[in-house]
């Protein structure tokens, strides 16, 4: 065989991926990869960047909301004659008596004696509250003199940390230097309610009520949401109605969530009119929210249902059914349950729509069912975050720091639900 | 192995036959199939066959890729119904009952006439609940000790039983691949069907796990009546017993597998045999 080009017979033949040419080229393709992985680092370091910066800030400022000022105060209460009323043990009634027994003048006068008319002017009004309960669950209290972490009120904790009137920082310089005044944590924060004073305000009341319209938003867009997915993948026929059924689904999952808190004002609160700010009525307008990508997130998992597990069930006799329900189903679960836990995060974090239907009202105790009124954490922040109190920035900041716990454990519960279903095929 | 005829050819009442042989014995067929043609939208795939199938012995469809010949197969459990645009003319009946036409149930169909697949599917349950599945489903046994037995049972035909013994309750996907597919086979028998159809179910396979599964069709041979499609005409020659020669959704030709091996009376099926087109 000859030479395929006959004109340069001289010139021998180079294999084209020995070429000089062919190194170049080599080259590029390598140089692009690299960029692309550059890239793409940059892309997940910058992502980094700004969850670490938005942690480490929120953590920040909202260490301080875990804490509160106190002022310590000697209190001999077995001086002051108290009873424990007979026979009751509840928490409750026990303060409630000794209120009634004088034990708020009791602390004031104690604390006038000990650190003198003007300390005992800026004790928070809830004060003595913080002493009952320390009775109520520990009566040998009353017998003893022992120190109480007492809260302040706004002001002097404000002058305290430097801001505010400039009347109180001398003397909240002085309780400092003798040491009666100090930040302490504050583990009551995850249990009390919402007050008008930043001192005494809680996140319980708010935590509860969301919870609760979790449990009724996942209780109903649960089951309706993968009932449709089923439906819609496995029975539905293929025709134009469906096609309608499905864009419709796509695009309510788009619709911005305050739609969703006007569909509840106008549906749901005229049908139960006396149910504003519940929790029940709350959760019926997330679940309307979240049921959609429920729905979408579960067609995508049946559809990723190997066609090869249905085809050997189908073929020893099993009905469609039973098709669903013994392979289709548990194979596509991590998935619906992946996408129903996106679907709750959002509508946990959701506050507009909440608004919509007076989940915003001051709520001082904790609902105790679907159907006393409530608030949700979202709309605690956006409540505090509107406050004036120095105090309550901190609190904001805590709350956030509660919320972003709660939304964190849900994604852990997911991965975790997730690898404990996932099963290989 | 090939043309073992010891079988007695039972009663020859048979009806015409005017597309068949003459040598096929005229027992009553576990499965007749006439005139069938399946279709896809508007597309022809199987164009009018007819065949009987016998309990035994093993029938086997072989023909280039595209010839309808899988298509066909899964016409005898109704397995083309999961198809939405698949449509079925014609006429199939296993023990003389149209399974199409007359009232009989899909269910109890796909539980007399079962069926093993190309690539294995175990599914991804423990290789106990794989082959107690379809007697679960069925209420084929009573109780816990009589499912134990039928698992065993069905485990040892299908050759299974000495590997898998000790490890029931692992995954089924976790065996090998050509253990797989005697879990799958384990899977069809586990209810004791009448058929078992086989779509190419060694074309997945290592020669070794090929062997192994051709050693247990000859020995299920008999007891079911077995029909397997495949590409391997050296596999069609050592299990099959009779050969259907599929081209172009038609049967070009069937009888004996030695027949059609040796001397094949169509020129098409000599040109395939030889390796001329396929």
């Amino acid at each position: 065989m000859t030479s395929p080009v006959p004109s340069e017979p001289a010139l021998q033949h180079v294999a084209p991926t020995r070429t000089d040419a062919f190194a170049r080229r080599l080259k590029q393709r390598y140089r692009a990869e690299r960029h692309f992985r550059l890239a793409g680092l940059s892309a997940i370091v910058f992502s980094v960047a700004v969850l670490v910066f938005l942690l480490f800030n929120m953590t920040v400022n909202g260490i301080g909301g875990f804490q509160r000022t106190v002022l310590e105060v000697p209190i001999d209460l077995s001086q002051a004659q108290l009873m424990l009323p007979a026979g009751v043990d509840d928490e409750v009634a026990v303060v409630r008596s000794l209120q009634e027994q004088g034990l708020s003048e009791i602390v004031t006068a104690a604390t006038r004696q000990a650190l003198g008319e003007d300390a005992a002017a800026q004790l928070g009004i809830d004060a003595w509250r913080t002493i009952g309960e320390d009775v109520a669950n520990d009566p040998a209290l009353l017998g003893t003199r022992a120190t109480y972490q007492l809260p302040v009120t706004d002001s002097l904790s404000s002058a305290f940390a430097g801001e505010g009137s400039a009347d109180l920082q001398p003397l909240a310089r002085a309780l400092a230097t003798h040491g009666v005044l100090h930040e302490a944590f504050d583990p009551g924060f995850l249990a009390r309610s919402d007050a008008t004073d930043s001192q005494t305000v809680g996140i319980w009341s708010a935590l509860k009520g969301s919870l609760l319209t979790m449990a009724v938003t996942l209780a109903l867009a649960f089951p309706i949401g993968v009932l449709a997915a089923l439906y819609l993948e496995e029975y539905a026929p293929r025709n134009r109605w469906t096609d309608i059924i499905e864009v419709s689904i796509n695009n309510l999952a788009a619709v911005p969530s305050i739609i969703f808190g006007l569909l509840g004002l106008a549906v749901f609160l005229a049908i139960f009119p006396n149910m504003r700010s519940a929790p029940l009525i709350g959760g019926m307008t997330l679940a309307l929210m979240t049921m959609p990508v429920i729905v979408i997130s579960g067609r995508n998992a049946i559809k990723a249902v190997p066609p090869s597990i249905r085809d050997g069930a189908l073929a020893i006799g099993a009905s469609h059914i039973q098709v669903v329900f013994h392979h289709v189903l548990p194979l596509a679960l991590p998935g619906i349950l992946t996408g129903t836990i996106i679907g709750m995060a959002r509508a946990l974090g959701e506050t507009a729509p909440l608004l919509m239907i007076g989940m915003r009202a001051f709520v001082a105790t904790p609902p105790h069912g679907f159907t006393d009124p409530a608030t949700a954490l979202p709309v605690q922040i956006f409540l505090w975050s509107d406050e004036v109190d120095r105090g309550f920035v901190e609190r904001t900041s805590a709350a956030i720091i509660v919320l972003l716990g709660v939304l964190l454990l849900m994604n852990a519960l997911a991965i975790y639900l997730r690898n404990k279903f996932e099963k290989r095929w | 192995m090939v043309n073992d005829q010891s079988f007695s050819p039972p009663d020859p009442q048979e009806v015409s036959r005017s597309a068949l042989p003459e040598e096929i014995p005229a027992g009553a067929p576990k499965m007749r199939a006439r005139d069938v043609s399946v279709f896809y939208g508007a597309k022809k795939a199987v164009d009018e066959v007819s065949i009987d199938i016998h309990t035994e012995y093993v029938t086997a469809f072989i023909g280039p890729s595209g010839c309808g010949k899988s298509t066909f197969l899964r016409a005898f459990n109704r397995m083309n119904d999961t198809i939405g645009s698949a449509r079925v003319e014609g006429c199939i009946e296993l023990d003389g009952e149209d399974i199409y036409k007359s009232r009989m149930d899909v269910v109890q169909l796909r539980a007399r006439v079962g069926m093993v697949f190309q690539k294995p599917n175990p599914f991804p349950k423990s290789i106990y609940e794989n082959v107690a599945y379809g007697p679960r489903i069925h209420g084929l046994a009573q109780g816990k000790q009589e499912l134990d037995q039928v698992v065993e049972r069905s485990l040892r035909r299908a050759g299974l039983w000495e590997e898998v013994k000790d490890r029931l309750e692992d995954t089924g996907t976790a065996l090998s691949g050509g253990q797989q597919q005697r879990l799958c086979i384990a899977r069809a028998i586990a209810v004791d069907p009448e058929v078992i159809l086989m779509d190419e179910p060694a074309s997945a396979l290592d020669p070794i796990a090929t062997a192994k599964i051709e050693e247990l069709i000859d020995e299920l041979r008999g007891r079911y009546a077995i029909v397997i499609v495949t590409h391997s005409m050296q596999q069609a020659a050592r299990v099959s017993q009779r050969t259907a020669f599929f081209h172009l959704g038609r049967i070009v030709e069937y009888g004996e597998t030695s027949q059609i091996f040796t001397t094949p009376r169509e020129e098409r099926t000599k040109d395939y045999i030889t390796g001329r087109y396929g």
